[in-house]
């Protein structure tokens, strides 16, 4: 594990180093950037998805309201990290918990649908707020103001990002072994079994579920200050759609997975862009085919300690 | 004003008749199968494609409507034995991910077989016509009330094979209790194949039946899937009158919303806000109706499951 | 951590192995939308421009010329990705395309922070027209409002004393809905936002008919284009009320609208039975080429190539003032006749009315009904502050 650890840090510090090789100015940092940064909102799925059995189809909901968030207070004028940050990631912490309240109470198929319905619901709100774009988005004029660290500068914002990854798995990692954490994970198999253990489930999921939004939310403030731009698109079904392939893709309920994942799936969009217009119609039959055959995803390519996922049933 | 609400009725019922078929459907393949199939609207779509395919080559919309059901009957069946059926036993989420790959390649297929630009469907010639009640007051489609007349058709088929026919009873405990079926050694692998195909071809049906008043493009099936999804979530998982009373309602206060919401606003408050929110809230209306239900009801309205 | 390390040192060498650009050779980005639903359009832009790269001899102002086509996805992020790409990687001489105004906004600020010249061949949002404007940014389109001021001059100097005027609720709908109304002093009925990508307008128009206006004004772009205008004539609607429209009815969406389509009427600055020589060849050889009707995205795209061609026949890459100098005079054969640019980098040009009709092979066609506008120019040109 540790020597896994040490491999990574070690493979994302020279990225920079690496990109700047490879000839093509910043596009290659931005596109290492744009990874890091998905990887994040990958993890943070996960931890509701992989560990807590939480198909959440809508999960794309708060890394467009946090991006929406550094955008709309951008274009107040406000610009200091110490205010947008904050109230961001309040704006996901309070969406998540108000419709956290409606969706935990359901199970299985309803939960899937209904994180839909909702995210769906925040995507019209944006559509329609003309004073903020509406369907155009937002440019932000000015990146977050973050004291003497210059977000405008490539390199930063790719370590930043870099940080907030390696703070979230961190985070992850501490979450799922604690106390909370086993609740989380006992109650993806047997939601009646910890409640009559005496645990407070919903409490806890809603916890979880809260936490998980207010981590996809720190990928949405970095995502809008290397885009310098917030569109509601970032909040399409179809991205939520994207983050379940990303955790899949990856392995699910691994540590690592998720970042796996999403650097695959980028990677494979971007090589299938390259080569074709159509690259929907090959992407397409890849998911299916990882669906099929290749259920503990990439993970398990590297590490074949890691425990096959649980067939939980959640009907 | 009253021509004016019975008009919108007619428009708000005609838009739940669509999303009924789409939701008898789907709602029995979740119900029955506990199977989420979000390739539903990849079905409408590739009926309304081959509606439009199948119009073209005979020169017959009615010629080419059974003609492109059944061809979607097929494909489902198709969809099912090929991807579906190893799923059955496994989570929700490989379900999820497996149909969202199958929509990312028919949104591609159709563009690469039929190209970028929509299709035209033309409407059937005896249908082409406005009708006029209450002296005129009340100018309606024929077409649109054809499709209320389809869409009323099939729930009165569906009621019955439902209730009167041995697939129904079938089906009906299927969604009461599915592993006691199993038990009672009911095929139950027949069973989800039969129903599948059943749900594709009423897909199928709705695409059909919304090709010539919509634009037949790539794409036209995802947002028709997610007011799916809110209708049977609203309805209750596995039961037909559910499908049926959410379907009206959701059209009604759909269109209900999208014609007095800003007109209400206007009374209330000045024009400039009226016009800036009243799309905004009424485009939302259905998620906040969907809320309510669920926070009152977690079930949906007709909860079908027993187990 | 050894086997990194080579990496590094591999690619650094291979960095350093690049030959210097040969100069006479032209590298153009093509950003478009070509896949999902704005497929045809990014598809029009892109084949208009190839042709007027091929009238050209193939060589844009005699270079070797190369497209690198990419696909936004009509989603900016990527749009965004994309065009870093081109300017960082494949380091492009020009920027062209964009269907969208949201993907160019997107896209707008790295393009000329990198002083890299960008040719829009369809997007013009105001802000660029305006405040934002570039000496890097040129457009050979239209600003988003300016049809839209056309048919509101049409209607207001037919004499129409009211219109009912209606859009999708995004900011190009706004954006359409104000530009009529800045010529149109009529009393307005009520203007109807709906929702982005709303496939059924019934109960729209069902309030439609009960206002009883005189005309109807819309603006739906593409498939919602196709749904509104098959809707309007099935409920009985085109025979009471006239629809006049800009970018509902055109050659992308007209064989999906077919006769519904027929007897609307749109305002544009372009259309294919325009009597200019360049027009004809370029219909003409278009239709031979794709089968198709040429719309007004692929004759913008068209002018962007043969803009580019004639500023760098007088011009060259490598000084970036003269190409701009060149480009200013706007001095190529416009397939929409006169033709030069406002201080802002927008054309002033001519905006027409036109007629659905079906022609003598029993095509729908956009058939040119005169000139509404002259020599026009768009409303946001003040509030940019810059002056050549």
């Amino acid at each position: 594990m540790r020597a896994t650890v040490l491999a990574a840090l070690a493979i994302a510090a020279v990225v920079p180093l690496v990109t700047a090789g490879l000839g093509g100015g910043e596009f290659y940092l931005g596109f290492a950037t744009r990874i890091v940064i998905f990887a994040i909102a990958a993890t943070s799925l996960n931890l509701i998805l992989g560990y807590g059995g939480l198909v959440s189809l809508g999960h794309a909901a708060f890394f467009g309201l946090a991006a929406y968030g550094v955008g709309i207070l951008a274009a107040h004028g406000v610009d200091t990290a110490a205010i947008q940050w904050p109230v961001a990631l309040a704006a996901c912490a309070v969406f998540a918990a108000v419709t956290g309240l409606v969706v935990l109470r359901t199970s299985g198929i309803y939960f899937i649908m209904i994180t839909l319905a909702f995210a769906q619901m925040l995507y019209f709100l944006f559509v329609s707020l003309r004073q903020y774009g509406g369907d155009d988005g937002l440019t932000i004029a000015t990146r977050s103001r973050l004291g003497p660290i210059d977000l405008g500068e490539p390199v930063v914002l790719y370590y930043l990002s870099v940080l907030c990854l390696v703070g979230s798995l961190w985070f992850c990692h501490r979450l799922v072994a604690s106390r909370f954490g086993m609740v989380i994970r006992g109650a993806r198999t047997n939601t009646r079994r910890m409640a009559a253990l005496g645990f407070p489930v919903f409490r806890y999921q809603l916890v979880a579920f809260v936490l998980a939004g207010v981590m996809c939310g720190v990928a949405g403030i970095l995502q809008a200050n290397l885009t310098q731009f917030v569109s509601p698109s970032y909040m399409a079904w179809a991205r939520s759609g994207e983050l379940i392939v990303m955790v899949v893709l990856g392995g699910m309920g691994t540590l690592f997975g998720p970042v796996l994942g999403a650097a695959a799936l980028l990677i494979l969009e971007e090589v299938l862009a390259d080569w074709t217009v159509h690259w929907m119609l090959y992407l397409g039959p890849i998911i299916v085919l990882i669906v099929l055959f290749a259920k503990r995803g990439l993970i398990g390519l590297f590490d074949r300690r890691s425990p096959p996922p649980a067939g939980g049933h959640h009907g | 004003m009253l021509e004016l609400l019975v008009s919108q009725a007619l428009n708000g019922i005609q838009l739940g008749v669509l999303l009924f078929l789409m939701a008898a459907g789907l709602t029995l393949v979740l119900g029955i199968m506990n199977v989420v199939n979000l390739a539903h609207g990849s079905l409408y779509m590739v009926g309304a494609y081959l509606a439009a395919q199948m119009t073209a080559v005979t020169g017959s919309f009615l010629l080419a409507l059974p003609m492109a059901v059944l061809a979607t009957l097929v494909l489902g069946l198709v969809l099912e034995v090929a991807t579906l059926r190893t799923l059955y036993q496994r989570d929700h989420l490989d379900q999820v991910l497996l149909t969202f790959g199958l929509i990312l390649f028919f949104n591609e297929v159709v563009r690469v077989i039929w190209g970028p630009t929509a299709l035209f469907v033309p409407v059937p010639e005896a249908l082409d016509q406005e009708l006029e009640f209450l002296d005129g007051e009340i100018i309606y489609p024929a077409y649109r009330l054809a499709i209320i007349a389809v869409g009323l058709a099939v729930a009165a088929f569906l009621f019955w094979l439902i209730a009167r026919t041995r697939v129904g009873m079938l089906i009906r405990a299927g969604a009461a209790n599915r592993d006691m079926v199993a038990a009672l050694g009911v095929d139950i692998v027949r069973l989800n194949t039969l129903v599948f195909g059943l749900g594709a071809g009423l897909a199928g049906l709705a695409g059909v039946m919304a090709a010539p008043i919509l634009a037949v493009e790539s794409g036209m099936g995802d947002g028709i899937l997610i007011l799916t999804f809110v209708v049977i979530v609203i309805g209750g998982i596995g039961s037909i009158r559910g499908a049926l009373v959410a379907a009206v309602l959701i059209g009604v206060v759909d269109t209900m919303g999208r014609s007095l919401l800003p007109m209400i606003l206007r009374e209330l408050v000045d024009r400039q806000l009226a016009s800036a929110i009243g799309p905004a809230v009424a485009s939302m209306l259905i998620y906040i109706l969907m809320a309510v239900v669920l926070t009152l009801r977690p079930q949906g309205l007709f909860p079908a499951r027993t187990g | 951590m050894k086997r990194i390390l080579g990496l590094v040192a591999a690619t650094a060498m291979a960095a350093f192995a690049v030959p210097a650009e040969a100069q006479q050779q032209l590298k153009v980005g093509f950003v478009a939308t070509f896949s999902g639903p704005g497929g045809a359009l990014g598809r029009d832009l892109y084949d208009g421009f190839m042709l007027g790269i091929e009238q050209s001899g193939g060589r844009l102002g005699g270079l070797t010329t190369e497209v690198i086509r990419e696909d936004d996805q009509l989603r900016p992020d990527v749009g965004l990705q994309v065009t870093q790409k081109l300017l960082q990687r494949d380091r492009v001489d020009i920027i062209t395309g964009v269907v969208f105004s949201n993907i160019m906004m997107a896209i707008y600020q790295p393009i000329i922070e990198s002083q890299t010249f960008v040719i829009s061949a369809n997007a013009g949002p105001s802000e660029i027209a305006g405040a934002r404007c570039s000496p890097f940014f040129f457009s050979t389109s239209w600003q988003n409002d300016q049809p839209h001021e056309a048919m509101g001059a049409h209607l207001q100097r037919r004499g129409v004393g009211a219109a009912y005027i209606m859009a999708p609720n995004y900011q190009a709908g706004r954006d359409a809905l104000t530009g009529f109304k800045r010529q149109f002093k009529g009393r307005i009925l009520d203007e109807v936002y709906t929702t982005v990508n709303q496939p059924d307008y019934s109960a729209e128009l069902t309030a439609l008919r009960a206002a009883r206006p005189p005309a109807t004004y819309v603006f739906y772009p593409g498939g919602m284009g196709v749904n509104f205008v098959r809707q309007y004539a099935q409920a009985g609607l085109t025979r009471r009320v006239p629809l006049y429209s800009a970018f509902t009815v055109d050659a992308t969406t007209v064989d999906a609208q077919g006769e519904a389509a027929l007897g609307t009427f749109g305002t544009a600055f372009w259309t294919y039975d325009l009597a200019t020589g360049t027009n004809e060849l370029f219909v003409r050889s278009f239709l031979q080429k794709h089968n198709r009707m040429p719309s007004t995205y692929a004759a913008q795209a068209y002018d962007s190539a043969r803009l580019l061609h004639a500023a760098l026949t007088v011009s060259n890459l490598g000084n970036k003032d003269a190409l701009r100098d060149a480009l200013r005079k706007a001095d190529f054969p416009s397939v929409r006749g006169p033709f030069r640019f406002n201080n802002n980098h927008f054309p002033i040009q001519n905006f027409y009315l036109y007629e659905t009709v079906r022609d003598a092979q029993g095509r729908f066609v956009q058939a040119n009904r005169g000139v509404v506008l002259e020599n026009h120019r768009d409303a946001y040109a003040s509030q940019c502050a810059m002056r050549w």
